[in-house]
């Protein structure tokens, strides 16, 4: 009886823990925080909130302003020495690549600072003239207060943990914004080829 | 004051000195302490509060937990949730997940470890062991070799060191249950 009993609530709890491991791994899909944040928005898409950004040129812009094109966002901090500086020759590279449905105005490269307090407008256009910005469609910019910030963060899902050398490490991606605000896709930020197609197949007809 | 009695309190403060800010920031600042340090310790609190249950209810458990299995497969499940990096990442981030961590692991894993090691025999002791070595390996070959950070919340170095952690300490686990079944007690050769 005892081990009868025993094997019906031992099937019962494996049951429910089978049932939990599946939620907290969006059905053994997930098992980390950054995949489960690629999935999240692949399936729920969220709007961007309209915050407003400041640009490397000094003016204001905002997600709202922003809306009617296709966005590539990363997001980097200038100072930083090791992979952002390969974030910033790829977005140099992709707005050569993408340079036709730039000029058309159906796209626009956006690189936001997640450390505003440094990254002032001329650090920003440093940032961009280092990496060889062509002039046209790829905006580098900081949001202008610290809530905006949290609330860029969260939406799109971006942890910078301190390095303990002054710098930070991030969740580097490329993430797509498509032309009603909303965040629909995250990308790998070492793939720009990827993001280059991900918009050319959007784009096309 | 009696055994149990003692045991119980100290579990209870333990778990009380986990759960308060600057000790939770302390021990969730790195993965290695998160891992290694803040859930054993939280499974223990547990261990020690299960030592106050009362016998009668104890021995009502005990007809539906025969050699130990149910809270062996109880306590199993709820560890596994806290081995995801994702469920890492999500108790620093979210509260709701923090308050789960810091009930499931003494409630759902100490607590029913306490209740149904002691039933258990020498092959459900043995399973679960080699379950936790098997894992130990598993886990510090995949933290130590991966490129990528799991965590978002945690460096890779921190990722790496835990890593070499965990390897070794299923490296001494091994060594010290060969040392015991060779010449511990109940070896059955050894008389």
């Amino acid at each position: 009886m005892t081990a009868l009993r025993t094997l019906l609530v031992s099937l019962l709890l494996a049951a429910a823990g089978i049932a939990v491991l599946a939620g907290a791994t969006d059905g053994f899909q997930a098992f980390t925080t950054e995949t489960a944040r690629r999935i999240d928005i692949r399936e729920q898409p969220r709007t961007v909130p309209p915050i407003t950004l400041q640009t490397a040129a000094g003016t204001d812009t905002s997600f709202a302003n922003l809306r009617g094109r296709w966005l590539l966002v990363d997001f980097i901090y200038t100072r930083c020495t090791t992979y952002c500086t390969v974030q910033g020759g790829e977005f140099a590279k992709l707005q050569h690549d993408l340079a036709v449905p730039i000029a058309t105005g159906k796209l626009q490269l956006l690189s936001v600072s997640f450390d505003p307090a440094h990254d002032a407008p001329p650090q920003l256009a440093d940032y961009q003239r280092r990496f060889g910005d062509r002039g046209a469609g790829w905006l580098a910019v900081r949001p202008t207060n610290t809530a905006d910030l949290a609330t860029l963060m969260r939406v799109f899902g971006v942890v910078a943990v301190p390095d303990g050398l002054d710098g930070f490490v991030h969740n580097a991606a490329i993430a797509v914004v498509d032309p009603d605000g909303r965040l629909v896709a995250i990308l790998d930020w070492d793939d720009p080829q990827g993001a280059a197609r991900y918009v050319m197949k959007e784009l096309a007809p | 004051m009696t055994a149990p009695r003692r045991d119980f309190l100290v579990g209870a403060i333990a778990w009380m000195l986990l759960v308060i800010p600057p000790m939770r920031q302390a021990l969730g600042s790195t993965m290695t302490l998160q891992m290694l340090v803040q859930i054993p310790l939280l499974a223990a609190a547990g261990w020690l509060i299960a030592q106050a249950i009362p016998a009668r209810l104890d021995a009502r458990i005990a007809r539906w937990n025969r050699s130990g299995i149910s809270g062996i497969v109880l306590a199993s499940f709820a560890g596994m949730v806290w081995m995801l990096p994702r469920a890492l990442d999500a108790a620093l981030d979210d509260p709701h997940v923090a308050w789960a961590k810091f009930l499931s692991m003494p409630l759902l894993v100490g607590v029913p470890i306490a209740m149904s090691w002691p039933r258990a025999g020498f092959v459900v002791r043995g399973v679960l062991l080699i379950e936790l070595i098997a894992t130990a390996f598993r886990l510090g070959w995949l933290y130590l070799i991966s490129p990528v950070r799991l965590c978002s919340n945690y460096l890779l170095d921190d990722q790496q060191q835990l890593g070499r952690y965990l390897l070794a300490i299923g490296v001494v686990a091994v060594a010290v249950l060969t040392w015991k079944l060779m010449w511990g007690r109940g070896n059955p050769d050894r008389v």
